[in-house]
């Protein structure tokens, strides 16, 4: 049952994150990765991180990309142009691609080997209850930090977007 | 584990049967009280006081032509009314109705999913279902529906905010994030629930105030309005795929009014405890409601009046009869005072949507960012305090 | 078996990332490359959890949590600077806006 609908949600991603990359118009890929967003959040929850998988459909799929999608209203962003690639870029794009991708699996299955495997229910610790008790202990700091670099954010996005006062 | 499966699905099928009836039969009421509110009938000439009228609706949504006009972005324009009605139906899937009851032997919840995370559950539905309505309004390549998606997807994520602290507070008082545990946390009496003995008058008005912003409705409707913007998003829609964006916004209707009892009003507990009396409520109220109808039906306004009242005056005295058996009192009354809780939100719902006229956009936007998401986080704020101080 | 090896969730977070850095490096408009980066951070929130289940620790949700915090404040003034830059060179492709010689 795991690892069916590991490998479900696995190949959702994996095809969504692909259209990201090669659709054309900015909104087909905006959504693409809504899409990615909500699966990985399934695979968060298969890993026991059920806070995690909520603020990551809440945060990340329900609030950041509403504004990547609001930006590609506004802009009326079009359908991207082909620039003409150099020979080299087309020749040895996908490839090296490929072969990155391969480096970075052969090393993960050079230290993993099949030793750990992950079922549903196998960490309880992922709670909200734990995850706040570490927040608000152990990681109090950066918590407080972020906060300020959120209203760093806030004032340096009002800002930048203001009409100028002529 | 096949038993799990097999009540599961009952489950399954009864929730959607009867979620689907109730929001057709929402827009009845709706159109009843909103009729009433302004002086006139209402719908009355489709079966016995209208009571058809939804069924006629249905039949002309359905048959209408299905248009696909030729310019809009045809996997958008398809896919964000599905969105939108999946996402609300989702929501639905985690709200528990009453304590735990026995089928034919096998002990179950009503409910469909118990998560332990259930509130930023329906949280994240509803943050997903912005996207129903900004991508309909893109797809519809229409610039007054571009105009309305905007607005609406702006207003509903500017509310986010404070229903997101609103729902916050009566957690920290019931310090849990299961519904089900939220209820039983204000098990007792009226002096119990969150919004009396928790204190959370305040974070219950704000969440009502967010409620009528995150579903669109009156008085902040504009971007859906039909004096406003055209129609607003659902300009290019026809048929099933308009019908599917009212099923949403009913859906998301009946989602807030739920969350608000459960957080605030006690979820299924009835306002006084069941030893002093409070299992005989809804017979006395079924006894009223037969008794005046029999005697309306017996003194009609309207010819066919004396068939149709008697006939619903000797279904109620029936309804009576069976809330007083004691056999199924164990899951119908708690199903009642949940039922009861949300239809008076529901009722409130459609009561001002009779009374107030429509903020304007700026005015909206404003009341968010300016006067409720502030109040909100005092809310919180003088929440926690009391709350650690007290434990 | 009915258990996923922990290997095969870090081979999945490397190709969400591999396919992030595809995106970052080959498409042209501005949008897009903003949202190859938040993939790659997608992808390496996955790492974190999954290290996490291995060590059996909530340490890791605690940072992929930070990650999302500052995705987000990353993503409102990132947002920010292309509406800026759209305002002021009116195009979005990332070869257009370059005014440097040559």
């Amino acid at each position: 049952m795991d690892i069916f609908l590991f490998l479900v949600f696995a190949i959702i991603a994996v095809v969504a994150a692909i259209n990201v990359v090669v659709q054309t118009h900015p909104i087909s890929s905006a959504v693409s990765l809504i899409g990615v967003m909500g699966s990985l959040a399934v695979l968060y929850l298969l890993l026991g991180a059920e806070f995690l998988a909520a603020a990551q459909v809440i945060v990340y799929a329900g609030a950041i990309m509403v504004l990547f999608i609001f930006v590609i209203m506004l802009l009326n962003a079009g359908t991207e142009a082909k620039r003409g690639r150099s020979l080299t870029v087309q020749l040895l794009g996908v490839p090296l691609l490929v072969a990155l991708l391969g480096l970075l699996a052969y090393f993960v299955q050079r230290l993993f080997p099949q030793s750990v495997a992950v079922h549903f229910g196998g960490f309880t610790g992922g709670t909200a209850l734990a995850v706040g008790r570490a927040l608000f202990t152990t990681y109090l700091l950066p918590f407080e930090v972020t906060s300020l670099l959120i209203l760093i954010a806030i004032i340096g996005a009002m800002v930048l977007a203001r009409k100028e006062m002529d | 584990m096949d038993a799990f499966i097999v009540i599961t699905l009952i489950k399954l099928a009864v929730i959607a049967f009867v979620l689907l009836t109730a929001v057709a039969y929402l827009q009845w009421v709706e159109r009843k009280v909103i009729a009433h509110i302004q002086v006139r009938p209402g719908p009355y000439r489709v079966g016995p006081h209208g009571l058809l009228q939804p069924l006629a609706d249905v039949i002309k949504l359905i048959t209408k032509e299905d248009m696909m006009p030729s310019y809009v972005n045809k996997p958008l324009y398809l896919f964000a009314p599905f969105l939108a009605v999946t996402m609300a139906l989702l929501a639905i899937a985690v709200i528990p109705f009453g304590p735990q009851i026995q089928v034919a032997g096998y002990p179950t919840l009503m409910q469909l999913a118990d998560l332990n995370i259930g509130v930023l559950f329906i949280l994240a539905a509803s943050s997903m279902g912005v996207y129903g309505i900004a991508l309909a309004g893109w797809a519809s390549n229409n610039k007054y529906a571009l105009l309305g998606g905007l607005r609406s997807s702006a207003q509903m994520i500017s509310y986010e905010l404070p229903m997101a602290l609103a729902i916050v507070s009566p957690l920290l008082v019931s310090n849990t994030l299961s519904l089900r545990q939220l209820v039983e946390s204000q098990a007792g009496s009226i002096l119990h629930w969150n919004v009396a003995g928790g204190g959370q008058i305040v974070a219950f008005i704000i969440f009502v105030i967010a409620a009528f912003a995150e579903t669109n409705r009156v008085p902040f409707d504009l971007p859906e309005a039909e004096n406003e913007l055209v129609a607003g998003f659902h300009t290019e829609y026809s048929s099933m795929k308009f019908a599917s964006f009212f099923m949403a916004e009913y859906l998301n209707m009946v989602t807030v009014s739920s969350m608000a009892t459960l957080l605030f009003l006690g979820g299924w507990e009835a306002p006084w405890p069941a030893a002093f009396g409070s299992g005989l409520v809804p017979s006395v109220l079924f006894v009223i409601a037969g008794l005046t109808a029999l005697y309306h039906g017996a003194h009609p306004a309207r010819k066919l009046d004396r068939y149709t009242l008697t006939g619903f005056g000797l279904i109620f005295l029936v309804l009576a009869v069976v809330f007083a058996l004691p056999i199924v009192q164990s899951w119908l009354l708690p199903l009642f005072w949940f039922c009861a809780k949300t239809g008076a939100i529901l009722f409130a719902f459609m009561w001002i949507r009779g009374t107030l006229p429509r903020f304007r956009y700026d005015q909206l936007m404003g009341f968010a960012w300016k006067f409720l998401f502030p109040v909100a986080m005092l809310n919180l704020l003088v929440t926690g305090f009391v709350v650690a101080w007290i434990s | 078996m009915t258990e996923v090896p922990i290997s095969w969730y870090l081979t999945l977070s490397a190709i969400l990332f591999a396919l992030g850095v595809a995106g970052f490096l080959f498409r042209r408009s501005i949008i897009t490359v903003f949202m190859s980066i938040e993939l790659m951070l997608n992808a390496v929130n996955l790492s974190f959890i999954t290290f996490s289940y291995q060590l059996k620790q909530v340490n890791g949700h605690l940072f992929a949590f930070f990650v999302m915090v500052v995705a987000a404040a990353e993503a409102a003034v990132g947002l920010a600077i292309i509406l800026t830059i759209f305002k002021n060179r009116s195009t979005l492709n990332i070869d257009d806006i370059d005014s440097m010689k040559n």
